[in-house]
């Protein structure tokens, strides 16, 4: 697929990183903040959809590898959330064995004083933005596969 | 057969619908739920959380958020095997 015009481009440079940037701000914030893990990792997977829709598809599908997103953010969320899930089992499963009291913690002023639900919101953003990252590259590389070498205007593309 | 079992399944089906009519309590009115008090009034207590849908989520209703990641998962499989790189038709 051709990319799209020098006007799209521009501004796909200028805005791109900022919805990075505050997509990572949502799932960092995400345990304290309406908002959370999952919604977060949909905004930082809208990231790989600006640059894919605005560069196309050849040029991006050269510069990203799609382990990065498959085997290290997808799969590192789901696990680290399935082994914290996992560490409470002693008494049972999804019970949240570091958090310590409100009191204390205005004391102490911890990092984290949630537990394991703070590390688990982040660890579900990972997850998801891997995830639909994943999604997005895999159905666009699909695309190419079905649409002939032959066609070199897209109808839907401005030049 | 077949007209049986559906006429059998239709009386069930309409009978249950019925029954669903004759509902427990008025409309808009959930009664006596202990559930929605203790979560409100514990989560800063058990968790030390101030967002109380973080502690829902996460923890009282974790296996929930587990099967959300299970399916999530599921997809991506699915979507990967789907538009793996094939052979050219030619």
């Amino acid at each position: 697929m051709k990319p799209l015009s020098l006007i799209v481009r521009t501004g796909c440079n200028l805005f791109a990183w900022f919805m990075l940037v505050f997509g990572v701000n949502v799932v960092v914030h995400g345990y304290a903040s309406p908002g959370g893990g999952f919604q977060g990792g949909a905004i930082v997977a809208t990231f790989i959809a600006f640059l894919l829709v605005s560069y196309g598809g050849e040029k991006i599908h050269s510069w990203v590898n799609e382990k990065i997103y498959d085997l290290i953010l997808e799969e590192t969320g789901l696990l680290l959330f399935i082994t914290l899930a996992f560490m409470g089992l002693p008494t049972s499963f999804f019970y949240n064995f570091f958090t310590i009291p409100w009191e204390a913690y205005q004391q102490t002023g911890r990092l984290f004083p949630q537990g394991t639900t703070a590390i688990m919101s982040i660890a579900v953003g990972i997850e998801v933005a891997g995830a639909l990252s994943m999604v997005i590259l895999s159905m666009f590389k699909g695309i190419r596969l079905v649409s002939d070498r032959q066609i070199e205007e897209e109808p839907g593309h401005d030049r | 057969m077949k007209k049986m079992i559906f006429i059998l399944s239709a009386v069930i089906i309409g009978g249950l619908t019925c029954g669903l009519l004759d509902v427990p309590h008025p409309f808009g009115d959930p009664g006596v739920v202990p559930m929605d008090e203790h979560f409100l009034g514990q989560a800063l207590k058990d968790l030390s959380t101030e967002n109380v849908v973080t502690s829902i989520v996460f923890d009282y209703r974790g296996f929930d958020t587990i099967g959300e990641a299970a399916v999530l998962f599921t997809a991506i499989c699915s979507v990967t095997a789907l538009f793996r790189e094939g052979r050219k038709k030619s």
